[in-house]
């Protein structure tokens, strides 16, 4: 149904995407915006494809992971091992970054993803804490003092990677795959009995969550000058979850918008750690006490720009919903 | 000879896992929650343990009951302003609940007092160690283990022989037959999460003497490892929790003792992905199968 | 007229939980086109005996074969593509999708397309989500559910979230449809209603349908034969009639009433 009009907004809202690109780049390279704001940007933007890949596990099929820390951390390790130990381009380092990181989420997925709730909650945290252990014991990537790493990261890259991801996953969910996952989430008894392969869906969304961490991972790397096992705690992992959580289970646009406003959030407050991290934890208790389903529900952004019905768990139609 | 002074390491930081896995275990067998502050009850309690002792000039144990004390007031506290607004939330919710109140109380202590460690004054019991079958036990670690021991005989005390110990038994079971039943189902869940705080709280003192470095974020690692102590024993079941921590300490002890003492935090997760893998419901729990 | 291979056929099928033997010795048979009812005293194991068709539960002996096709051990989902679909007892819809999404879900195992194929918008992506689209809109019709096609399905009213659960197990496209009590919590005339569905699904798909009721009314009034099972065990087979008058069956529901 009107899968044409649906298209052309598609389209049009990927042109605007690429317009906007381009017009931070001209700002960046002509040093309109300072080095400060375009750091922050950077911050943002790398949040912003890990909410959007924690969002497509948890939000769409509802598997409670909080290590996604573990495969940001693949992901670093395995491109900066490409750039800096091999010597290879920068480009080969984003993509090893993610298929490391996929294939690691294969490893933990297939055996764990057949626990539910808080077991599987449990068990992904513990194989988080174990990538980390694993990294700082191995001194070919630095062990506990780390590996420094060449600042490759530029905004074309990072622009790039947020706009490939973003679609990936809304094309992704918006499909019969996707609907598949969602089943899965809303019942996987029912689910099982209507045909669909539970547990495959379970670890396709996974590996597809788990690879862009490791793009997420890729950009990390080549942008802070070094990398550190202990940059990759679970406290990095319940930062990611908070976005897709208070932006909204279910809602894309949600886990996108919670990323851009905590990122600026803890920037402004970078110089108060401690006060940084109190609002934090206030901010999250106080939001599930008064609105658990966050900010967005399981709304997508577009639905407001909808009249009469809304576009709940964001796949009522093959293409509705814009790019962010 | 190493081995079995390994073994007794083991022991005495087993007996410290014991103890907050009770918490943990008792805490999700009554509410089915993941309370992640538990182990910053843990590290509170340490500190507690630590001024009544240098500032109030108090000996080990007045310190530890007013550890206890604090430990459970504070345990009350969390649940009765976070956690119980949110009983019939998603899972998701109480979980986040609990990340957010375990940052709150570790940022909150830092913001309060800084970051910088204390040290445990060396000098509260005798440093002496006795020499059994040629393996050193010290005072400390007997001193640890012998309160771990009498707390868990007064904890199976209370909850097998009292009053309070059946409404507890009858709410984790079914709470909401157990409110038909004129059970005041609101304050045995205080009293769960007293109970359990206190333990963490008395584990928070034998951890500063036996470590004698304390610090604010002392508590995520035990904590999380006091978990999987819970998981490994079968979550909710109280034998289940002193055994698992027990034998998590001298697990570590022994992968410490086989020269990979690095690898040590590790070994813990490893447990805890074979145990969800092959036996999800622990070493002492029965499985249950979903209802369709 | 030549003998028929039976639709299902099951063998002495069981299952046991550690000591506790749930169903046993179950030996039943349907043929293509029946509508056989399943009937028993509460707790007799008629929902773990459908589990065990359908895989949730995997038989600890016996065997069970759908159109001389073995099927023990079987997933779930593969069960379902061999031609076995259900509803369940406590409606499980996928509460948070609308109605249609429901139904298109049922119909996953039509898109022949691949992930890759979603992901980047191939034509095969489209062109199938046209047609699962369409044929699920038409396939509401037939339920009158075409009018709450966008609704969220947990905001139905109860009588309709049964009936596109039903819908749901049809689209899945079944050679034998399992209803787990249908009727539970429905008003007389939301039965009748039920009662006029189940004749019009009979016409029109091809179907073979077992049913577990607790309905007498019901039971009685649709099927053509009856199963009775009790503490695991089949203790009477035959039509409506015979059933009522069978002293065993009586017996079994001793206490509770047999209209």
């Amino acid at each position: 149904m009107n899968m044409l009009k649906g298209a052309k907004g598609f389209w049009s809202s990927i042109v605007l995407a690429v317009v906007f690109g381009i017009a931070m780049q001209f700002l960046i390279t002509g040093e309109i915006i300072n080095f400060f704001y375009v750091n922050t940007l950077y911050f943002i933007g790398i949040n912003i494809i890990l909410a959007a890949s924690l969002h497509l596990i948890i939000g769409i099929t509802g598997q409670f992971s909080i290590g996604h820390a573990g495969f940001l951390a693949v992901g670093a390790y395995a491109s900066a091992i490409i750039t800096m130990k091999l010597e290879l381009p920068f480009v080969l380092g984003l993509v090893a970054g993610g298929v490391a990181a996929a294939i690691a989420g294969l490893i933990i997925g297939i055996p764990t993803l057949r626990l539910k709730g808080d077991y599987l909650a449990i068990a992904t945290l513990g194989f988080g804490e174990i990538v980390r252990i694993v990294f700082l014991n191995i001194e070919y990537v630095g062990g506990a003092s780390g590996m420094t790493v060449t600042q490759l990261t530029t905004w074309p890259w990072l622009f790039g990677s947020i706009l490939l991801t973003l679609l990936v996953i809304r094309n992704f969910t918006n499909s019969t795959h996707g609907r598949a996952c969602i089943s899965v989430r809303e019942n996987e008894i029912a689910a099982d009995a209507m045909g669909i392969n539970t547990t495959y869906y379970k670890v396709v969304a996974f590996a597809i969550g788990a690879f862009f961490a490791g793009v997420a991972g890729a950009l990390y790397a080549h942008n802070f000058f070094i990398i550190q096992p202990t940059n990759f705690g679970f406290l990095k992992s319940f930062d990611i979850l908070i976005f897709v959580v208070l932006g909204g289970l279910g809602s894309m646009s949600g886990a996108v918008l919670a990323a851009i406003l905590l990122t600026i959030v803890s920037t402004f407050l970078q110089s108060y750690p401690e006060l940084r991290m109190i609002i934090y934890s206030l901010v999250l208790i106080i939001m599930m006490l008064y609105r658990p389903q966050g900010i967005m529900g399981t709304r997508e952004l577009t639905s407001f720009f909808k009249f009469g019905k809304s576009a709940k768990g964001g796949v009522n139609d093959g293409s509705k919903n814009t790019v962010a | 000879m190493e081995f079995l002074q390994q073994l007794v390491n083991g022991v005495s930081l087993g007996s410290i896992y014991a103890l907050i896995a009770l918490g943990y275990t008792m805490v999700y067998g009554i509410v089915k929650l993941i309370n992640f502050a538990h182990g910053d009850v843990f590290m509170v309690g340490a500190f507690i343990g630590f001024y009544s002792i240098t500032i109030l000039d108090l000996g080990f144990f007045p310190s530890l009951l007013i550890s206890m004390v604090t430990c459970a007031i504070l345990g009350v506290l969390i649940e009765r302003i976070a956690y119980k607004p949110l009983r019939n939330a998603t899972r998701i919710a109480a979980l986040i609940t609990a990340i957010g109140v375990s940052l709150l109380i570790e940022y909150g202590v830092i913001y309060v007092r800084g970051a910088q460690p204390e040290a445990y004054p060396g000098d509260l019991i005798p440093a002496t160690s006795i020499d059994f079958l040629g393996v050193k036990v010290s005072s400390q670690s007997l001193m640890i283990l012998g309160t771990s021991v009498v707390l868990m005989v007064l904890l199976q005390f209370i909850v097998h022989k009292t009053k309070i110990g059946k409404a507890m038994r009858a709410v984790s079971y079914d709470m909401d037959a157990a409110r038909l039943m004129g059970i005041n189902v609101n304050n045995t869940i205080s009293a769960t999460f007293a109970i359990g705080s206190a333990l963490a709280g008395a584990a928070g003192v034998a951890f500063g003497m036996y470590y004698t470095k304390i610090e604010p974020l002392m508590g995520i690692i035990p904590g999380l490892k006091a978990f999987v102590a819970a998981v490994l024993g079968g979550i909710g079941i109280i034998p289940g929790a002193m055994v698992g921590g027990l034998l998590l300490g001298v697990i570590e002890s022994l992968v410490s003792a086989a020269g990979f003492s690095l690898w040590r935090d590790g070994v813990a997760f490893v447990v805890l992905i074979l145990i969800l893998i092959f036996r999800p419901a622990g070493l002492f729990g029965k499985n249950v199968r979903e209802k369709v | 007229m030549a003998v028929k291979t039976p639709l299902l056929k099951v063998n002495n099928a069981g299952i046991r939980f550690g000591g506790l033997k749930a169903v046993s010795d179950v030996n039943l048979e349907l043929k293509q086109g029946e509508l056989v009812g399943l009937i028993g005293p509460n707790g007799a194991g008629k929902t773990t005996f459908f589990n065990l068709l359908t895989g949730v539960y995997v038989p600890t002996e016996g065997s069970i074969e759908l159109d001389g096709d073995k099927l023990n051990g079987l997933a779930p989902y593969k069960i379902t593509k061999k031609g076995i679909s259900r509803t369940f007892q406590n409606i499980r819809l996928f509460n948070e999708l609308s109605v249609l999404d429901n139904v298109k879900v049922a119909y996953h195992s039509l898109a022949k397309h691949s992930i890759m194929s979603s992901i980047f918008r191939l034509p095969k992506h489209f062109s199938e989500e046209k047609y699962m689209e369409e044929k699920a809109v038409e396939f509401l019709k037939i339920f009158n559910l075409d009018n709450v096609m966008h609704e969220t399905a947990k905001n139905l009213p109860y009588g309709q979230q049964r009936r596109l659960e039903i819908a749901r197990a049809l689209a899945a496209n079944p050679k034998l449809l399992l209803l787990d009590e249908p009727a539970a919590g429905m008003n007389p005339q939301e039965t009748e209603e039920l009662m006029n569905l189940i004749a019009l699904i009979r016409k029109r798909f091809d179907l073979t349908i077992l049913l577990i009721e607790h309905d007498m009314l019901l039971v009685m009034g649709v099927c053509e034969r009856i199963y009775v099972l009790d503490h695991g065990q089949l203790i009477a087979e035959g039509t409506p009639e015979q059933i009522r008058n069978n002293p065993k069956v009586i017996e079994a529901y001793l206490g509770e009433e047999v209209s």
